[in-house]
């Protein structure tokens, strides 16, 4: 059991359970398994029943599959949660503060502390984006930091996603399942909400409304449709905010704005959240092929009668090798020193790094720079002899597409299984507001968990599932 | 709202009336094809042609079958207008103006969608072809009585009944405009047994052989047939019960956004057109001609409605 392995249990310690999980396991105990193994069916059924369900890239639209849910929350204290809240509210400062200097007058490639091919070489980096600032200053309005811990006080920023970070919607409905399979729960132990979000998602977005809007803002979600994988999310969402859910063929340039078509004609818009990515925004600036976006929007953009949210050209410091350099980053804008840890990051593009990475291939987490979602990594030690050498090989023909990183003890939460509960590896997503005037830190966020033993892979399209996660109010 | 939102709702209850409707019709074939006929082909033929269906058909069946015709209406998704082609589009429909919808009227339809494309994903063999039916009738209701109960009487749920009463209008006229041979009014014809199957096929594929009987309390004939089917008011299938909550819908839209309205304009043309008149003056003008003229009117008022209404760019 938990006790006995190397990783860090939330819930159980060789001394016993731990605090934030006191009530809970005294619940827990209480419980009848077969009912709760009943609660978990019905719980299936009614994701099911809702569509909550996400389309997998590549499979017939038949394939719309469940991310699992476990019924184990993930429990942080209130304290615990106030350390990390500062932690990731101080990243996101520094984010912003990057981009708006990396699109204007680049004072931290001119120090030296970040170097200038990093920014050159990047696909993320939109020349489109210089000299302008986007209103309210604004560039990450939605951020969701990925946080895992290694101990009692052990907690690492794995990735910044400052682009358009998904699973929001997930945290909201597994918090909305819970209060349904297990309403006495929540009167016997004190949680923070979460349910406040969609209104304040839409507060800050119409905070962050470009200067010549007139009247409340008038917000849409732009979705690529319904063939998307997280389409549910957009439209979950939407419906949440109670403002519109469109799409490219929706909106035109009319008299220099952005408008919608609606069913009494063309009516202006304020402030697009996009779920729609950089390269299909603007086929006149981007990807010309693209069908999903509007043609011209960044003309309208540049005159600032749009608010885009995220701006465009924020993946610049999703970049794995931009990561690499956050606490330097931090500490540039800041003057502080980060809060959060940094994963020690081994650049594949500096040759002794590469040396000591192809060294220890089997020990080593390896990425590509630009990569997300789990995909094209290396798991050294989960990883067979033949995926090692074929990655090898990739290493070698490119290495500046790669950093390697240390494979990281990921604390386990218990789940629960047909046998009782079991531990496995997870992470955590704060997702974090920007507007002009503040940060604003939902409670908690989205847990990501590894179903599989021994698994180190959270990620939704590789079997990953999620759970409700808890900030508990003292 | 938005116009791509308006185009959704109306697609999506066109979709699913249509569904409806199929099941009707294969019931009726069904129920006549296995009790009554002496040439069941001929009578599955009829379904296909009421469903106007005959050219696709033909090019990839080579016989009028019960198994051939309930698998081409009901789960061939090489046939758009097949159940569960119709009710995958409106469910994608449902997906797309989610945000219009309660939750009680998307989960009905995610439900439908879940349910038949579990049913109709095998062959159905004869024996279980009533429950298939009863599950896409039950499944339509469902929707419906989500519709009724949860949804705000606005915009959004005029363009739902807008869609539902176009596709309705239209499919009640087809079905008149196929079998107007057997409702006219000929002496020569009257009570033959061929009538009677006719007629009572007629009244079974749109779910009226017993509400006519209660309604006209009198036996079947070609006139009084016609009349229920085109113009009693009470009868929820009639072309001018169809005809007048297409108006009444399009009245409500006008009156929330105030604007000049081609749609109630042809929609109260289409309406006078069929209820100012009585069911001589109809077989005067010409069955044929009259119900001709109606399909043709229903097509114009529903594309107006699209373009008035900005469903698509």
């Amino acid at each position: 059991m938990a006790e006995n392995t190397p990783f860090f249990d939330e819930m159980r310690r060789a001394s016993g359970v731990r605090m934030p999980y006191e009530d809970y396991s005294t619940w827990f105990d209480k419980q009848d398994v077969a009912r709760l193994a009943q609660k978990s069916e019905e719980a299936e059924r009614f994701f099911r029943r809702t569509g909550i369900t996400f389309n997998v890239y590549g499979q017939e639209d038949a394939e719309e599959r469940l991310i699992p849910f476990d019924l184990v929350p993930r429990i942080l204290s209130n304290s615990e949660w106030t350390k990390l809240a500062r932690g990731v509210e101080q990243r996101v400062r520094a984010i912003n503060a990057f981009l708006h200097d990396i699109y204007n007058r680049q004072e931290i490639l001119r120090a030296g502390v970040v170097p200038r091919s990093l920014i050159a070489s990047n696909d993320a980096f939109l020349p489109q984006m210089m000299d302008f600032t986007p209103p309210g200053g604004v560039y990450t309005h939605i951020v969701g930091t990925d946080i895992v811990r290694t101990g009692e006080n052990e907690f690492y920023v794995l990735e910044d996603n400052a682009r358009t970070p998904s699973g929001v919607s997930y945290m909201l409905e597994n918090r909305e399942t819970m209060l349904q399979m297990f309403p006495e729960l929540f009167s016997q132990i004190k949680v923070q909400r979460v349910s406040d979000y969609p209104k304040n998602l839409r507060a800050s977005l119409e905070a962050s409304a470009p200067p010549n809007c007139e009247g409340r803002p008038f917000v849409v979600v732009l979705t690529p449709g319904i063939h998307n994988s997280a389409y549910y999310e957009h439209s979950f969402l939407a419906d949440q905010m109670g403002v519109e859910l469109v799409e490219g063929h929706d909106l035109r340039i009319l008299d220099g704005r952005i408008a919608v078509r609606t069913t009494r004609g063309y009516r202006t818009v304020d402030v697009i959240y996009r779920r729609v990515d950089d390269a299909f925004l603007d086929p006149l600036s981007f990807n010309p092929q693209s069908m999903l976006g509007v043609p011209g929007i960044m003309d309208i953009y540049r005159s600032g009668s749009i608010t885009i949210a995220n701006a465009p050209g924020t993946g610049v410091s999703d970049d794995k090798a931009i990561y690499s350099y956050m606490p330097e980053i931090v500490e540039f804008y800041t003057g502080e020193k980060a809060i959060l840890k940094n994963v020690e990051t081994h650049r594949c593009s500096e040759p002794d790094s590469l040396a000591y990475v192809l060294e220890n291939l089997s020990e080593l987490v390896v990425k590509e720079v630009h990569g997300s979602g789990g995909y094209g990594m290396l798991v050294g030690p989960a990883a067979s002899k033949e995926e090692i050498e074929t990655f090898r090989q990739k290493l070698k023909a490119r290495p500046a597409n790669y950093i390697a990183q240390p494979t990281l003890s990921l604390s386990t939460v218990p789940i629960f299984t047909e046998k009782g509960l079991a531990p496995r590896h997870v992470d955590l997503r704060p997702f974090a507001l920007v507007s002009p005037g503040e940060i604003n830190i939902v409670p908690g966020g989205l847990t990501r968990v590894a179903l599989t033993e021994g698994s180190l892979v959270v990620n939704s399209s590789q079997g990953g599932g999620t759970k409700d996660t808890w900030v508990l109010e003292s | 709202m938005l116009g791509k939102t308006a185009g959704g709702l109306y697609w999506m209850f066109r979709g699913l009336e249509r569904a409806e409707n199929t099941a009707r019709l294969i019931e009726a074939g069904f129920r006549i094809a296995l009790t009554r006929s002496t040439d069941p082909a001929s009578d599955w033929r009829s379904v296909i042609v009421t469903s106007a269906q005959q050219a696709a058909f033909e090019a990839r069946y080579d016989a009028y079958t019960s198994q051939n015709v309930s698998n081409f209406l009901l789960r061939d998704p090489m046939n758009p207008s097949s159940v569960l082609s119709v009710i995958k589009s409106a469910r994608d429909n449902a997906r797309l103006v989610r945000t219009a919808l309660t939750t009680e009227v998307w989960v009905a339809v995610n439900e439908t969608w879940m349910v038949l494309t579990d049913l109709l994903g095998h062959t159905i063999p004869d024996a279980e072809l009533p429950q298939t039916l009863e599950a896409i009738r039950q499944q339509s209701a469902l929707v419906r009585g989500a519709l009724y109960g949860t949804m705000l009487r606005n915009d959004v749920y005029n363009f739902c009944r807008l869609g539902t009463f176009v596709e309705r209008a239209d499919s009640t006229a087809r079905i008149v405009d196929v079998k107007y041979h057997a409702l006219l009014p000929s002496p020569a014809y009257v009570g033959s047994r061929m009538d009677n199957v006719q007629w009572e096929m007629i009244l079974r594929s749109v779910s009226a052989h017993r509400s006519f009987r209660h309604a006209v309390q009198d036996d079947y004939n070609a006139a009084n047939i016609t009349e229920f089917l085109i113009l009693d008011p009470r009868f929820p299938r009639s072309l001018a019960f169809c005809a007048q909550r297409i108006t009444e819908n399009l009245e409500a839209l006008q009156i929330e956004y105030g604007d000049e309205s081609p749609s109630l304009n042809a929609a109260r043309a289409l309406q006078s057109r069929i209820t100012d008149r009585d069911i001589a003056s109809i077989f005067d003008e010409g069955l044929h001609e009259f119900i001709s003229q109606t399909i043709i009117d229903v097509a114009a008022t529903g594309s107006t409605i699209e373009k008035q209404y900005r469903f698509t760019s």
